[in-house]
């Protein structure tokens, strides 16, 4: 995908990439093209096969068939600190009996760096993440942000071509989550460097991704730009999934209808009203279509209480039909 | 609050009975002890250091106390070596739990049976016409059945390391399963070697683990005398035949006092292993 002439020596590519545990297949003949520099999030349902892709980027796990290429190089057989990557772990993995600053210089101490040039290079990435006062605690003494910061600098210490980060947000609360995604981005855009996100949550691929990679069943579902997975889904799956959108199964074939695009209008088709929720800017409001299809339709707070529906009632729907997008499958 | 207080020493009571009455009262009983005078055919409540003053002039005793603790030091560093290398085996190269289980259970068959027949087992291997001088000398290897395989220092040394191992296998596994597996990843992604990662990773986080399994090896080969009984074929002396002989011969003051300085000693080291880790947060 892409015009090659855009592709540079520092891009990523998996290439045919398949990954077997026994008879189960976790990634199924995946070929992808990261490109350099850019933010790209792996999303999908738990069990899809986007932490398998991570892991063998990585190097954590082996690769069954197929190559990836790093560098203009195929790295698929190479050790993890031989690859260019660096990988951020779930639970960050930090090394609770190291202080920050040397859990930071873990890496140049296998390198053989001494003591006082691996703390010296270690405080300058513990002052790019904002750490520098914690420098002398013990993991256990931090909170789950501080904690992956740490973690973040410590795989940043490698001078990573590529960031691998393995669903780095689920273990912070909801308001420290977003902050942090603020700063992943910030990070990312200064480092100039492939962040490359496992993620189940669409509403973290939207907001971080440069590129989002929906996978599942051991398969890319689709791959691109974040608004265009978002206003052109490929398939039920993908319009599900990325959140959103209704999926309608007309005679002409199905459809992905954003549920902000579906209005309540005169003249249209008719629903029963199923469910109401407040939620704020917008009333989430579910109704049943003729052939038992539920259609969501997210009406703007102001226009809904000018005219209140009530559960039971019938509501007429609408969408333009350059709006509806059709679904390959 | 006078009543929360009075059902704080209530519930504290049993155990505090218990261990008073089962522990604190024969330690300080033997203390007691230790003071009285004997004669050899009497001993009779008194306070004098006689004892005391005895054992600490006596070469003898010194130089029994010396090998007990030659002998606590070598055993603890074989048991810790072959200990170490199982758990580490069964830890993080034994891939599924299942199998992890089944060879832990392993190990501990040898407990299934007593100390005293573990250790009788190995007279038909070792003797003089044993199973192992009969292999070599049928392998032409040798001419004259080896002598220092049974009752000697290397005898009484097998057993404990035999004895004792799995002391120090137990808690170690035990540490070591409750290392994060991602952390040996992150260490390998940070490019730490195997080597690396064993000495920098493994075994700085299994060392509360190494601490309990020491301090039951030293505190255990300190005060055994029964091993080194059965083994030595009675040749080899160490601080608990001491104490046992007195008691056969009715010193109990001198027996006392002897078991009083041992105590002390085995404190001692550990107390100086525990100042080295701390290991409140594995307990």
């Amino acid at each position: 995908m892409g015009t090659n002439s855009l592709r540079s020596a520092d891009d990523l590519e998996l290439v045919a990439v398949t990954k077997r545990y026994g008879m189960a297949l976790a990634v199924d003949n995946v070929s992808h093209l990261f490109r350099a520099g850019s933010y790209a999030c792996l999303l999908g349902p738990s069990g899809c096969g986007k932490s398998s892709t991570l892991r063998m980027i990585a190097g954590h796990e082996s690769v069954t068939e197929g190559a990836i290429i790093l560098g203009g190089k195929d790295v698929s057989h190479l050790p993890p600190a031989q690859r260019g990557t660096a990988m951020m772990f779930q639970s960050y993995a930090l090394f609770p009996h190291l202080s920050v600053r040397d859990n930071v210089a873990f890496s140049l101490k296998m390198k053989g760096v001494d003591k006082a040039n691996r703390h010296a290079e270690a405080d300058k990435l513990l002052d790019l993440v904002g750490m520098t006062s914690f420098a002398d605690r013990l993991p256990a003494q931090l909170s789950g942000g501080q904690q992956q910061r740490v973690a973040l600098a410590r795989a940043l210490i490698t001078n990573p071509q590529v960031l691998l980060l393995d669903e780095p947000l689920s273990a912070l609360d909801p308001f420290l989550r977003i902050r942090m995604r603020t700063e992943l981005k910030k990070l990312q855009r200064e480092l100039g460097i492939t962040f490359i996100h496992v993620t189940h949550g669409q509403d973290e691929a939207l907001a971080l991704a440069d590129e989002i990679v929906v996978m599942n069943n051991a398969v890319i579902e689709q791959a691109g730009p974040a608004r265009e997975v978002f206003n052109a889904p490929k398939t039920a799956f993908v319009a599900r999934f990325i959140g959103g959108h209704n999926v309608i199964a007309l005679p002409q074939g199905r459809f992905a209808v954003r549920a902000d695009e579906v209005r309540l209008v005169a003249q249209g088709t008719e629903a029963v009203v199923t469910a109401i929720e407040y939620q704020g800017a917008h009333v989430a409001l579910t109704s049943r279509m003729a052939g038992d299809q539920d259609v969501l339709a997210l009406v703007p707070e102001a226009e809904f209480f000018a005219d209140p529906k009530n559960l039971g009632d019938t509501v007429m729907l609408a969408w333009e039909e350059t709006r509806a997008h059709r679904l390959l499958a | 609050m006078r009543r929360a207080n009075l059902n704080s020493w209530l519930l504290a009571a049993p155990l505090t009975g218990v261990l008073f009455v089962f522990l604190i009262l024969p330690i300080l009983l033997i203390v007691a002890v230790s003071f009285w005078s004997a004669d050899e055919f009497s001993f009779r409540p008194d306070f004098q250091f006689g004892n005391y003053e005895y054992l600490f002039g006596s070469a003898v005793a010194w130089k029994v106390f010396g090998l007990t603790f030659m002998m606590s030091v070598i055993v603890w560093a074989l048991t810790l070596a072959i200990g170490f290398t199982i758990a580490f085996f069964l830890a993080f190269h034994v891939r599924t739990q299942k199998w992890q289980m089944v060879l832990f259970l392993l190990t501990t068959i040898p407990f299934w049976t007593s100390n005293i027949i573990r250790m009788i087992s190995w007279i038909p291997l070792l003797g003089k016409n044993g199973l192992v001088n009969q292999t070599l000398i049928g392998a032409g290897l040798i001419n004259e059945p080896l002598q220092w395989l049974l009752y000697s220092s290397f005898s009484v040394c097998l057993a404990f390391v035999h004895l004792y191992t799995l002391f120090m296998v137990v808690p170690i596994f035990n540490t070591m399963m409750r290392i994060d597996k991602s952390l040996i990843e992150a260490a390998r992604d940070g490019g730490a070697s195997g080597f690396q990662i064993l000495t920098n990773v493994i075994i700085p986080l299994s060392k509360p683990g190494i601490m309990i399994g020491s301090i039951f090896v030293i505190a255990l080969v300190m005060s055994d005398f029964v091993t080194t009984r059965f083994m030595s074929g009675s040749q080899l002396a160490n601080v608990g035949r001491l104490i046992s002989n007195d008691i056969g011969l009715l010193q109990y003051p001198s027996a006392a006092a002897t078991a009083v300085v041992l105590l002390i000693t085995v404190l001692l080291i550990i107390g100086a292993m525990l100042r080295l880790v701390d290991i409140r947060k594995e307990l």
